[in-house]
């Protein structure tokens, strides 16, 4: 009798601190809907002042994560547009750590209605049944590169559309090049090109090519001897093929030779760095480092070609995120119709001009290349490109990687890759049961 | 009042009452805090708790009907799985219990010396070296970490002074190799011995976790026992400053030296105060993580993994939120089992008799 008393009442108070949870996870929500940032509050300003009244019944609320002032304004005008367009309120919150955020969205049940979803967390929200799969509503899909699209594509449907994308190109100082007797005809091609210029480059204390000793940059030269991480159907964990071990023992030999290093070996945080700071002639990034170049290192002369061919052809990484949109938001149509608006042609095209990024559709880019022709070679590396490992569960297994990398100049490449091949496979397994 | 009650049973229920009255009021002045503790501590403790026995992936509520219990599946690929789960678990425990090793010792000497300067009588400028050593305890570890990102840059400050006296620094904070791997180097050991290199636990050979801790993580060492020894000589002060001077003096009438006195008076006396710090200090070195997330993400190498930063690492960025969570039980178990094993090992022991005016042995 009183052993049921005290139960009752504990589950009770158990009960009574659930609430309160549930409560206060509410309340934090509307908080941070109400709390965004000025130009939020204006862009539901304007959409008063049009006099319209939103359709979907309440304001569309959008996370990203932005890279700065230049993209948060950008995505923040677009949307204003939209909205005056759409008569959908709608506001932009720039997170400060989007994963963090979007986790808390997802386990309370209210997450933003649209946000940026990027490729590692991707497949992990299509299979827990967090992302609304809208792909066949997109009047222009085929518009997309067939890639993006396979990358965001998840047991046969598009979930979500690839906002923009990037590719991995050889970045080389022309003061350098110049200064080491080269000209235009010895911009490498080959494994065996890139080898030559990078030792004639290197010389008192810089190095020819420094880049981030990770998977992200050496596995462009997997895909240019023709490897692979995991094989087409994704089933399978191929990273210990002859054509990665061919790869891999090239850039160690490199490293060892001296003309390659990994920014981390010249004191740099990354690839940009190295070369900004002169601690390299040429380096492999994306197109992410125009706007270090600019802002950081306006002094360094530079132009962008592809990677060299290996020899399993040309090859380099691609790196892409997408317009997630959850299926707990009651505004699904109103979402799409805002994707449809940001995927457009001429709105990607705004986007590149404002904030550097290559549109995801193939219409935009001849655009991008006549906005920025010293960039070309980065649209011209998407016909080749191959997507990063983005598996569920393998983000784990590249940071793995990536440790075993640092030590790359003294270890085995057989045996690094083998041990890579292992834990890939092993967490492929886990995603099928 | 009932008339026929004798006044015995009269005191007795306005007795009972009264105490039924004090609880009420003791319960009624404790709510505020058992509601607040109850909201924030237990149920999202055992809600983790649950978490770490489920496959919740992180949609919804962890209650909710769809989630399913699985028993002690994440323990298991955690603990015996033999696969990365099970590799990055040793790692990170291996990386701990090295920075555990070299930072408790070392705060808890550091922090006692310092509190007995600080609190001699006749020392100048007392005020001046009290918050001088207390600053770093006070400012936000985020704030320090960046500033030591920069000291122990390749060609930052400390490269810099090492580089007087002739040593060429090490890249801190980009090196992975371990201490005692470099130390065996010199000694002309550069590979393992296949006793060590073959066999391991949670599958970390055991040469891996001789490896000691990486230069990286030796930067974090010796913040941590910059930031942290301030606060545990206010601990020691304050004990300190409770020992009466009458015993002190008591000991120089009886013609001990300054160094008797200290070993054979002050820090027995310090006693429960070094068992408060050294508990302290385990508990606050097994939970390292803001430096870890500001300053490396457990690179390079994995070398500055944590438990606690893998924790979050497998919830957030893996979306292994079962995982995550079995992490940080294994975690809370290993911080129990080091506070209790430390606090029998500074038990207070009786003496036996003829010791018992000579607690650390019979002079010769």
């Amino acid at each position: 009798m009183n052993a049921t008393h005290v139960m009752t009442r504990r589950l009770g108070l158990l009960a009574a601190g659930f609430a309160g949870l549930l409560a206060l996870a509410a309340c934090g929500s509307g908080f941070s809907g109400g709390g965004s940032t000025s130009a939020g509050g204006a862009t539901g300003g304007s959409t008063a002042g049009g006099g319209s009244t939103a359709a979907g019944g309440g304001s569309l609320d959008v996370l990203i994560g932005s890279s700065g002032d230049a993209e948060t304004n950008a995505v923040d005008d677009a949307v204003a547009a939209w909205s005056q367009q759409s008569g959908t309120q709608a506001t932009v919150r720039n997170a400060s750590n989007l994963v963090q955020e979007l986790s808390q969205g997802f386990a309370s049940g209210q997450p933003p209605d649209l946000f940026y979803a990027s490729a590692d967390q991707f497949e992990g929200y299509a299979a827990n049944g967090s992302l609304f799969a809208y792909g066949d509503q997109l009047s222009a899909v085929s518009d997309f590169y067939p890639s993006l699209v396979s990358q965001f594509t998840f047991d046969g449907k598009l979930y979500c559309a690839p906002k923009d994308f990037s590719t991995l190109a050889l970045i080389i100082n022309t003061d350098d090049w110049t200064a080491a007797g080269l000209t235009d005809a010895d911009v490498p091609t080959t494994w065996d090109q890139l080898a030559t210029v990078a030792k004639k480059l290197t010389s008192n204390g810089r190095v020819g090519l420094a880049f981030s000793g990770e998977y992200a940059r050496i596995g462009a030269f997997f895909a240019e001897a023709g490897g692979r991480m995991i094989s087409e159907d994704g089933k399978t964990a191929v990273v210990a093929s002859p054509e990665n071990v061919q790869a891999l023992t090239f850039v160690k030999d490199q490293i060892n030779a001296g003309s390659f290093a990994f920014a981390s070996a010249v004191g740099a945080g990354w690839g940009g760095e190295a070369f900004g700071t002169h601690k390299s002639s040429m380096t492999i990034e994306g197109n992410w480092i125009a706007g270090a170049m600019t802002h950081d290192y306006p002094d360094i002369k530079y132009r962008v070609v592809p990677l060299p061919a290996g020899p399993g052809g040309k090859g380099t990484l691609q790196f892409t995120n997408c317009w997630g949109i959850p299926t707990d938001s009651d505004q699904h149509d109103a979402a799409v119709s805002l994707v449809e608006f940001l995927t457009s042609t001429e709105q990607q095209l705004k986007f590149a001009q404002a904030f550097g990024v290559m549109p995801s559709v193939q219409s935009a880019a001849a655009g991008f290349k006549e906005q920025f022709p010293q960039f070309a070679a980065f649209v011209d590396s998407a016909g080749f490109a191959q997507n990063v490992v983005t598996a569920q569960g393998s983000s784990a297994v590249i940071s793995d990687f990536n440790a075993q990398l640092e030590s790359l100049a003294s270890g085995d490449p057989q045996a690094i890759l083998t041990s890579v091949q292992t834990n890939l496979q092993a967490a492929l397994d886990q995603n099928r049961k | 009042m009932n008339a026929d009650a004798t006044p015995a049973v009269r005191r007795t229920r306005r007795r009972r009452r009264s105490v039924t009255q004090h609880n009420a009021a003791g319960w009624a002045f404790t709510l505020p805090m058992v509601v607040l503790v109850g909201l924030f501590v237990a149920v999202p403790v055992l809600m983790a708790l649950w978490v770490s026995f489920s496959d919740w992936a992180g949609r919804g509520s962890p209650l909710a009907p769809s989630v399913q219990f699985v028993g002690v599946r994440n323990y298991d690929q955690l603990l015996l799985g033999g696969g990365l789960a099970t590799s990055d678990l040793g790692t990170s425990l291996r990386n701990n219990l090295w920075y555990v090793i070299f930072v408790v010792p070392s705060q808890t000497v550091i922090s006692l010396v310092l509190a007995v300067m600080v609190n001699r009588r006749l020392m100048r400028g007392k005020a001046f070296f009290r918050t001088a050593y207390y600053f770093p305890s006070v400012t936000s570890s985020v704030a320090i970490t960046v500033l030591w990102l920069f000291l122990f840059s390749a060609t930052g400050a400390i490269n810099k002074v090492l580089g007087w006296v002739g040593w060429h620094g090490p890249n801190w904070f980009q090196d992975p190799s371990g201490v005692m791997h470099l130390l065996l180097g010199k000694l002309g050991v550069h590979t393992p011995p296949d006793a060590l290199a073959g066999h391991g636990f949670l599958g970390t050979s055991w040469w891996q976790w001789l490896a000691g801790p990486s230069v990286a993580m030796t930067a974090f060492i010796l913040m941590a026992v910059f930031t942290t020894s301030g606060t545990f000589m206010l601990l020691f002060l304050a004990a300190l400053q409770s020992i009466s001077q009458d015993i002190d003096e008591a000991a120089e009438v009886d013609g001990a030296s300054p160094r008797q006195r200290f070993r054979l008076i002050t820090v027995p006396m310090l006693r429960p105060t070094v068992t408060t710090v050294v508990t302290l200090g385990l508990i606050g070195c097994w939970q390292v993580f803001d430096q870890i997330y500001t300053g490396t993400q457990g690179g390079p190498g994995k070398t500055t993994q944590t438990p606690a930063y893998l924790s979050y690492d497998a919830a957030f960025n893996n979306q292994q939120w079962g995982r995550g969570a079995a992490v940080a039980f294994v975690l809370f178990a290993i911080i129990v089992v080091f506070t209790l094993f430390q606090r029998w090992l500074q038990r207070e022991r009786p003496l036996p008799r003829r010791l018992r005016f000579y607690p650390t042995g019979v002079p010769r």
